[in-house]
């Protein structure tokens, strides 16, 4: 092993995992924002949207996210949606997670009792309120440990970015290895931050999970 | 006579093909307790749900204190706004308590005050504080759900109910979740409710607080209202033989 090519490499590496991050981030918001959109209105919303929306689904859930990113880069352009490659792949991020933020968020909230939102339509509570203070927080709490999960997931989608020229980690990471052939130091690297960041956010996950909860769970 | 609280008339209600109400006719006296009683699936709680509407009856009416609720017209749909605005007075206390368990119990009760009545934050945390205060919560309001006993997450439920100054209450079977030795404080608090003039209907299998708090008790059976009497008469001089029969399975159940 010749660790010495880090030094030449390391800002490099660095700055691509900040990409990285920041993919991951901004995916994992604007994934969750429009699977929550999505949840919803296939909760409220008219009936031909909610199919609509699920033909959108199932698209999304049966296609390689690597397909849809192609799609969008190079099939976008065609039809005027011209992108650099950051926003394209954010934007990739967001529609390839979507789906499975939405699915998260409409079981939690069919686990939020049916009893608890008739008791604030008893008192003559409007239904957008009745969303936002008892079916939201409940909601949320009880999908919390797959919202975690999945956005655990999803910093390992982001190393497909890099196909579109993303100049994220794996960017850095192949053009080390083709530069110098040394494969194996650079992807140990690659797994060596992709390890620091998923236990960073699990831990997290934890955390959180545990401090919301600490009120809803009965003292035994 | 005095106009009633509630006025039932010809209450039809379906579920798909089953018909859950038959023809139902009762009229609520103000200031008195109702109680509803009769075997399981005999449609008491679609009743009592048909009163506030979170059960939609097929046909007949609903007046509270003469207006209708649900429908503007028989027939026809009564907006939302409306319907909530009606709600409003309305107040209901559920089998499973159903309190928002994310907040304290002062939070339980306050909300409503804040987000339908429009209230200030202080002003509702005071009233809440009071309402607790009124069913013996005093030293509970900042305790989580979780954190109370059964018979205490009821008397949240009552407070949330009646911190909305309702003219009408609506039990639906209040202490049947309740552990035997909870049953009681649950039920001191309703009594207090009603000796205040508090119009209440209250499904219940409590056959004691029935015959001892009610000024009149309503019999039901397969949907329909069999007979409709005073504590006196439904306990101790049936009309009807179902009513006798479904005292006798009673009995003979609660007796060892
Ligand atoms: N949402 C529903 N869909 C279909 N059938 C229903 C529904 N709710 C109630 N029913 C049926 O309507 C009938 C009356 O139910 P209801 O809950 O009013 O009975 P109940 O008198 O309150 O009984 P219990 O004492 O067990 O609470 C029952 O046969 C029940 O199965
Ligand atoms: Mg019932």
């Amino acid at each position: 092993m010749e660790w010495s090519i880090l030094e030449q490499y390391g800002p490099a590496l660095l700055r691509g995992f900040g990409v990285t991050v920041l993919c991951w981030i901004l995916g994992t918001i604007f994934g969750m924002a429009l699977g929550l959109m999505i949840a919803l209105i296939q909760r409220y919303g008219p009936r031909w949207l909610g199919w609509i929306i699920q033909a959108y689904i199932e698209v999304i859930r049966g296609t390689p996210f690597l397909v849809q990113l192609f799609v969008l880069y190079y099939g976008g352009p065609l039809i005027g949606l011209r992108l650099d490659a950051l926003p394209a792949g954010l934007l990739g991020l967001t529609i390839y997670g979507s789906p499975y933020f939405a699915e998260i968020f409409r079981s939690g909230f069919r686990a939020v009792p049916h009893g608890q939102i008739e008791a604030a339509r008893a008192i003559g509570m409007a239904e957008p309120t009745i969303v936002r203070r008892v079916l939201l927080p409940l909601g949320l709490v009880s999908s919390l440990p797959a919202l975690v999960n999945f956005s655990i997931i999803l910093t390992k989608e982001t190393v497909i970015l890099s196909i579109i020229t993303v100049p994220e980690l794996m960017y850095q990471v192949s053009r080390m290895s083709t530069e110098t052939f040394r494969y194996l130091e650079a992807n140990l690297v690659l797994a060596l931050f992709f390890w620091a960041l998923v236990e960073t956010i699990s831990r997290v996950g934890r955390r959180l999970e545990t401090r919301i909860t600490k009120h809803l769970i009965e003292r035994t | 006579m005095q106009a009633s609280a509630v006025d039932i008339r010809k209450v039809n209600k379906y579920y798909g093909p089953f018909h859950a109400l038959k023809d139902v006719d009762l009229a609520i006296p103000p200031g008195k307790v109702t109680c509803l009683i009769g075997p399981s699936g005999s449609g008491k709680s679609t009743l009592l749900r048909c009163i506030n509407f979170l059960e939609e009856y097929d046909s007949g009416e609903i007046r509270i204190d003469g207006q209708l609720i649900g429908y503007e017209v028989p027939g026809r749909k009564m907006s939302g706004r409306k319907l909530r605005q009606m709600r409003r007075s309305i107040g209901m206390v559920f089998q499973q308590f159903n309190l928002w368990p994310h907040m304290t119990a002062k939070e339980n009760v306050a909300e409503g005050l804040i987000r339908v009545r429009g209230l200030s934050k202080s002003e509702a945390e005071t009233r809440a504080a009071e309402a607790l205060t009124k069913v013996g919560l005093a030293d509970k309001m900042g305790n989580h759900p979780a954190r109370l006993s059964g018979g205490q997450q009821q008397r949240v439920a009552i407070a949330r109910a009646i911190a909305m100054e309702p003219r009408l209450m609506l039990f639906d079977e209040p202490t049947s979740a309740l552990d035997p030795e909870l049953v009681g404080e649950v039920l001191n608090v309703m009594k207090a409710l009603a000796s205040e003039g508090m119009t209440m209907v209250v499904v219940t299998h409590e056959m004691g607080f029935a015959a001892h708090v009610a000024d009149q008790v309503a019999f039901m059976e397969k949907g329909e209202l069999v007979a409709v009497d005073s504590p006196q008469g439904i306990f101790h001089a049936p009309k009807d033989e179902r009513i006798w029969n479904f005292l006798r399975t009673y009995h003979e159940r609660n007796s060892f």
